[in-house]
């Protein structure tokens, strides 16, 4: 087994997005995210790679069109209220299906909000952010390892589907300190026949453009993204069961929520009741299978959220409202404790799945 | 004997340029600079959002449309990628000294080693016609019937002198194409701020005042006239800054 060494969130981020290849990342300073900028001012030079501080977080996405363009693995980070600034080339990263990654290390909003750990980008995130018919790969890690592995996964996926991926992470996942291993096996990357890199006098130009004015154009380029958005929902859809045989409670939460709901879990199997865990690891695609299954025995579910509930609205989806879907949340920068999700499991399993 | 031909770096379609529009001239004097420096397979051109949104249409090379006002956010990222290219940007008024201006200064402040092309033509032309950064006070405009009021929105953008106060930037200067003398300057211009990048020199910028007859409410003719009347009066033709030459002096 690999060595472990012991990091924080953010920084695995960054040492895993080297690890992946990535040489570019331009970035602009906001909590609780900064230490990926700050890794990555110190490692990049070393490594032959750039690292720039952007004069915003719109100049920062654009300068990632511009080497996702350029055909080279990339990446930028922000929070919450700089992921909104983003929005604008994100869509038009979509629209030019162009390849990259991007993390959000959530905090509360709205506006300024705050800075401590939230969920409450997760619209945002799964419905696209921007303006327009599109959508990211979202992934949640919910431990520093993961973050590291998502990742490295995020890179991949964004390469071979030629869209943008997301960490959607949040400030614990960030702040916190794990043992990880970094010891992965890296995927060559594919070719990228379509970047910009100059014609050499040997081939037609090629563009990078969102722009479509013929409106039964733009409706094919929408129809033919969105295929390929279902072939990925049907090949790259991830998620971890725990206690689900069984269960007639099923709690569903992602990153740390998913952690806190663990817990909860478990306190709730001591005391004899049926709890299990669906933890979403991509949240787009969205999991809906393992929600749909369990409706089959599950008399109630609970969507555990540091958000005033907005995941709670794809269980529903998912598992097509046969079963009572309840919201156990905190919000505005608050975590909820594992006593407060035991006694949501406690009240659930006392109404026999009745609302 | 051929005399006079299309540019290699200028592909065979036509331009969606109305009459008399100095946008034309300036993409052919940008193509016949590519092809004399021999650098078309090697380059990479950025279109803005505005009138010249589909020059990825027109230039041979390869192209990206940037988001209004991000064209040297963009530049940046390119050339960050890979040094060895060449990246030029071409942009007007609205994208490059108003919704894009602090895309613009700190690109010039970091020194990047890309060029652009900046067309002034102290309108907004693609939506029809509306008020700029660079409209002339008193100049009407959709959004500005009664013309513009300083007082009210306050003065142009004079882009030039402005990045002249940026340490970073290598060479800025004002050009104008409203007759074959400031046209043959145009050029010379643009070929130095193409040749200052291959020099490793960075950031080169040519403001070029061009024209807008269709929403100037003017004949191509006497557009042009305006240029020489309103547009060189307040917005004097010369080199801005020119630090290697500088230096040399020195």
């Amino acid at each position: 087994m690999a060595d472990k060494v012991l990091m924080k969130g953010n920084e695995a981020i960054a040492e895993a997005a080297i690890t992946a290849g990535c040489r570019f990342y331009f970035g602009y300073p906001i909590t609780p995210q900064t230490e990926i900028a700050a890794y990555m001012a110190k490692r990049m030079p070393k490594i032959g790679g750039t690292f720039l501080q952007a004069e915003s977080e719109i100049a920062a996405i654009n300068m990632v069109y511009g080497v996702a363009s350029a055909g080279k693995r990339v990446m930028t980070s922000s929070s919450s209220p700089g992921i909104s600034l983003k929005g604008e080339g994100i869509s038009y990263m979509a629209g030019s299906d162009l390849p990259g990654l991007i993390v959000n290390v959530q905090r509360g909003g709205p506006g300024l909000g705050g800075i401590q750990p939230s969920q409450s980008d997760y619209f945002q995130a799964t419905r696209g952010g921007g303006h327009g018919d599109y959508h990211l790969i979202v992934l949640a890690p919910a431990s520093v390892q993961e973050m590291a592995d998502l990742t490295i996964k995020g890179f991949e996926l964004a390469d071979k589907y030629r869209m943008m991926a997301m960490i959607l992470a949040d400030g614990t996942m960030g702040q916190m300190m794990e043992p990880v291993s970094l010891d992965f096996d890296i995927k060559p990357e594919p070719e990228k026949p379509w970047a910009t890199t100059g014609t050499q006098m040997k081939r037609p130009h090629n563009i990078i453009n969102s722009l479509s004015l013929v409106p039964e154009e733009l409706e094919e380029q929408n129809f033919k993204r969105y295929e390929k958005y279902a072939e990925i929902a049907k090949n790259e859809t991830m998620y971890e069961e725990y206690m689900m045989d069984d269960a007639e409670i099923a709690i569903a939460a992602f990153g740390i929520a998913a952690r806190v709901s663990k817990n909860a879990v478990n306190e709730a199997r001591k005391k004899g009741i049926k709890a299990g865990l669906i933890r979403p690891i991509t949240l787009w695609p969205f999991p809906k299978e393992p929600f749909m299954k369990a409706a089959d025995h599950v008399k109630q579910f609970i969507s555990v959220e540091l958000s005033m509930g907005q995941m709670i609205e794809d269980v529903e989806l998912a598992e097509q409202c046969r079963r009572p879907v309840t919201l156990c949340n905190r919000a505005g920068g608050m975590i909820p404790s594992p006593e407060m999700v035991l006694a949501a499991i406690e009240e659930a399993a006392k109404n026999g799945g009745a609302l | 004997m051929i005399v006079f031909e299309r540019p290699h770096a200028l592909i065979d379609v036509p331009l969606h340029y109305c009459p008399g529009c100095t946008h034309g001239i300036v993409h052919r004097l940008v193509a016949e600079v590519i092809d004399e420096l021999g650098i078309e397979g090697n380059t990479i051109g950025i279109a803005p959002v505005g009138c010249s949104v589909m020059a990825y249409n027109y230039f041979n090379c390869d192209m990206i449309e940037a988001a209004h006002g991000r064209a040297p956010a963009v530049a940046t990222g390119v050339k960050r990628a890979d040094p060895s290219k060449f990246v030029f940007t071409y942009q007007g008024d609205g994208d490059l000294a108003s919704i894009g201006m602090a895309e613009t200064v700190h690109a010039a402040a970091r020194n990047e080693n890309i060029s652009i092309v900046f067309i002034n033509n102290a309108i907004y032309g693609m939506t029809g016609g509306q008020m700029a950064p660079t409209s002339l006070p008193g100049q009407i405009t959709q959004t500005s019937p009664y013309g513009r009021d300083p007082k009210l929105c306050g003065y142009p953008i004079k882009v030039c002198e402005m990045l002249s106060q940026v340490d970073g930037a290598e060479y800025l200067e004002r050009v104008a194409v409203n007759n074959v003398k400031n046209i043959r300057n145009a050029k010379k211009a643009i070929k130095k701020a193409f040749q200052n990048q291959l020099d490793g020199k960075g950031f080169s910028l040519v403001e070029v005042i061009s024209s807008c007859p269709t929403n100037w409410g003017l004949t191509p003719q006497n557009a042009l006239k305006w240029i020489d009347e309103k547009m060189i009066p307040y917005y004097p033709l010369g080199v801005y800054k020119d630090r290697s030459a500088e230096e040399a002096a020195k």
